[in-house]
């Protein structure tokens, strides 16, 4: 395993299409870096540029001590697992699990070692003589990653792998794939455009919009303090409320008269973008608060998403499912716990300390 | 709150017909009476030329020139003229022998370049790709015999008229273009990822597809082959224009050479023609599937 460097990387495509503008990533040794972003961000073009698919335009790529600038993907020694896994259609999964260690010229008895050794770990013994028609969705997976790791690679480069299956299956391959990676304490590369996965999944979360990067940080930090108001719509669900407020008299004041806790670091008077989360709002039917009314209520049994109207925008406010609000019932909405990040309207940069 | 479950077979009876089911369109198994007398005319019209093509080829010499003629019954069947076909000093089993020759080498030519090059086309960023391609294609639009002329020029000088080289280097350049365009089409169904996955997994760019992207083509291949074979075997004009020797003429012509002269064997003729049929009628069995697809089937499920 080995740590994976990416220096002033830029990439524009012949057609004049920039899929990176400028990136600078340093993946430790052993781990889980997941970048996320829409479609389009560059976020596998990145991938394939660590894997040699793609040669980068300018910038430089480290893997281990070594520049793999320049060398083709099957001298840097990583392994990559497809988002339609690319399992070769005429090979049995046997076969298919063989097929890099035969590139690599092992001898047969070791090759045959490994391939049960990862069948053993992924479940996958019953099928090894099957072909990969012949299998479901979540066990074609298995069987890439299993691909992937009998080489015991520099690093794994995940594109989009779950994103296939359905959503029960990809819970549990989610866990799998994270309990995988730290039994091996293999370094990986993971691509998604789903929030969740990367919430669940990464050590680090790479934020990229257009691409370039928009925050590079631990999950909890990202959720709590995303650094831009693209990052802070993209991570949660529902998403962060974005609130115009000034800042008053130690309070953020949004229009109807919501206050919300003010963050450190801001000069008074000035206008910003409150981020509020769902779960730092809350409804009352009478009290303090501001004026709001109920659009919709989704009971989602573990809590009850409601959406209400108010003079600051229209909000979203998680509530325990004991809360019993009807819709265009009228009720009162305030700000409750820590102070939420506040972003610059124009920049829209995180401004609060 | 149960307002918006229908009542019991509510919706199998059909509301109003609305949700009655569309009458189901029959086909009959043979069909209209009318349709049946169409087809049996066309039918008649298309297949008489063969049968009289077969029936010649099997009747005595005798019976071929009776007047009137025995179309159905009146004539025993021989063999006779199927055994000139094949004996020692026929003119037609040499074009035979030079038809299989110029056919396979050129077929086997056209291949062995087009694949590569069409997978250069489907794989890489070549610059003015849709260009070349279309200048590829260019070279199948006008008729061939346009070129005739130019080519038996070329040819003169450069030795080439009446040898097996010169007629095989013609029909490989016309099956080239096709062998590209109808390999494309099969490559660009092979997902790129595989051969990706196969330069992840250790191997070369060219191994990648020698490994895993030409195990998938072989149908396809063979398709294509077939097509060309097809073409060359039936290639008359260039055959005609370029070969004079009766010693390299290949079929088309050498049975072509038969008509004519003081008298004709027309027994020999429907014979030959008969047995040049035959291949061309098991390749096209082999291929017809592709053939009513054409270019754009998929070769492999993504």
């Amino acid at each position: 395993m080995a740590e994976v460097l990416v220096k002033r990387l830029h990439k524009a495509f012949p057609d004049g299409t920039v899929a990176v503008e400028e990136l600078n990533l340093e993946i430790g040794d052993g781990e889980l870096f997941v970048m996320l972003g829409p479609s389009g961000c560059g976020k596998t073009t990145t991938l394939r540029c660590i894997a040699g698919l793609e040669q980068e335009t300018s910038g430089q790529i480290v893997i281990g001590d070594e520049v793999v600038s320049g060398l083709r993907p099957s001298q840097r020694d990583i392994a990559m697992v497809f988002q339609f896994y690319a399992l070769y259609p005429h090979l049995t999964v046997r076969d298919n699990m063989a097929f890099p260690l035969r590139a690599a010229k092992l001898p047969e008895a070791e090759v045959t070692e490994r391939v049960n050794e990862a069948a053993r770990m992924l479940q996958l013994e019953p099928f090894l003589t099957r072909r990969p028609s012949r299998l479901s969705g979540g066990e074609q997976q298995r069987v890439a990653l299993g691909r992937a790791m009998v080489r015991h690679p520099k690093a794994f480069l995940m594109d989009e792998p779950l994103t296939n299956l359905d959503a029960e299956l990809r819970a549990d391959m989610r866990a799998e794939l994270k309990h995988l990676q730290e039994r091996l304490s293999s370094t990986m590369v993971y691509v998604t455009h789903d929030q969740t996965e990367a919430m669940a999944l990464g050590d680090r979360i790479a934020i990229m919009n257009k691409g370039r990067l928009e925050q590079l940080g631990g999950p909890m930090e990202v959720y709590e303090r995303p650094a831009t108001l693209f990052a802070a719509r993209f991570i949660g669900s529902p998403p962060m409320n974005l609130v115009e407020a000034e800042v008053t008299n130690g309070h953020l004041t949004a229009a109807g008269g919501l206050t919300i806790a003010a963050p450190e670091g801001l000069t008074r008077g000035a206008q910003v973008i409150a981020g509020v989360r769902p779960e730092r709002l809350t409804l009352t039917a009478t009290g303090t608060g501001a004026n709001a009314r109920i659009v919709s209520r989704e009971a989602l049994g573990d809590e009850t998403i409601y959406v209400v109207d108010s003079e600051a925008g229209r909000l979203n406010v998680r509530m325990p499912p004991t809360a019993r609000f009807d819709e265009e019932q009228a009720v009162k909405v305030s700000h409750i716990g820590a102070a939420p990040p506040a972003y610059d309207p124009k920049t829209e940069q995180v401004v609060s300390t | 709150m149960a307002a918006h479950i229908q009542p019991s077979g509510l919706a199998d009876e059909g509301i109003a017909g609305e949700t009655a089911t569309p009458p189901v369109r029959r086909r009959p198994r043979i069909g209209s009476g009318f349709e049946i007398i169409v087809l049996a005319i066309f039918a008649i019209v298309m297949l008489f030329p063969v049968l009289w093509m077969l029936e010649t080829a099997l009747k005595d010499t005798g019976d071929i020139y009776a007047v009137p003629a025995k179309v159905i019954s009146g004539w025993t069947p021989t063999l006779e003229h199927v055994k000139d076909v094949f004996s020692s000093n026929s003119p037609v089993f040499s074009g035979f022998k030079n038809s299989v020759i110029v056919a396979a080498a050129s077929t086997i030519i056209a291949t062995l370049l087009g694949v590569p090059s069409a997978w250069a086309y489907s794989r890489f960023a070549i610059p003015a790709k849709k260009d070349q391609l279309f200048f590829i294609l260019s070279t199948r639009f006008m008729p061939p015999v346009v070129v005739v002329i130019p080519v038996f020029l070329m040819f003169r000088d450069l030795n080439l008229l009446d040898t097996l080289q010169g007629l095989t280097l013609v029909y490989a350049a016309f099956n080239l273009p096709f062998t590209i365009w109808m390999m494309k089409g099969f490559i660009d169904e092979v997902p790129a990822e595989y051969e990706e996955a196969a330069m992840l997994d250790g191997y070369s760019r060219f191994e990648a597809f020698w490994r895993v992207t030409m195990p998938l083509l072989i149908p396809g291949i063979a398709a294509t082959a077939v097509f060309a074979l097809i073409f060359s075997w039936n290639e008359f004009v260039f055959s005609i224009f370029l070969i004079t020797d009766p010693g390299t003429r290949t079929a088309p012509s050498a049975i072509a050479g038969l008509i004519g002269g003081t008298t004709t064997d027309w027994g020999l003729v429907a014979a030959s023609a008969m047995i040049f049929a035959i291949p061309v009628l098991a390749f096209a069995f082999l291929v017809r599937k592709h053939l009513v697809a054409g270019v754009t089937l998929g070769a492999v499920r993504r």
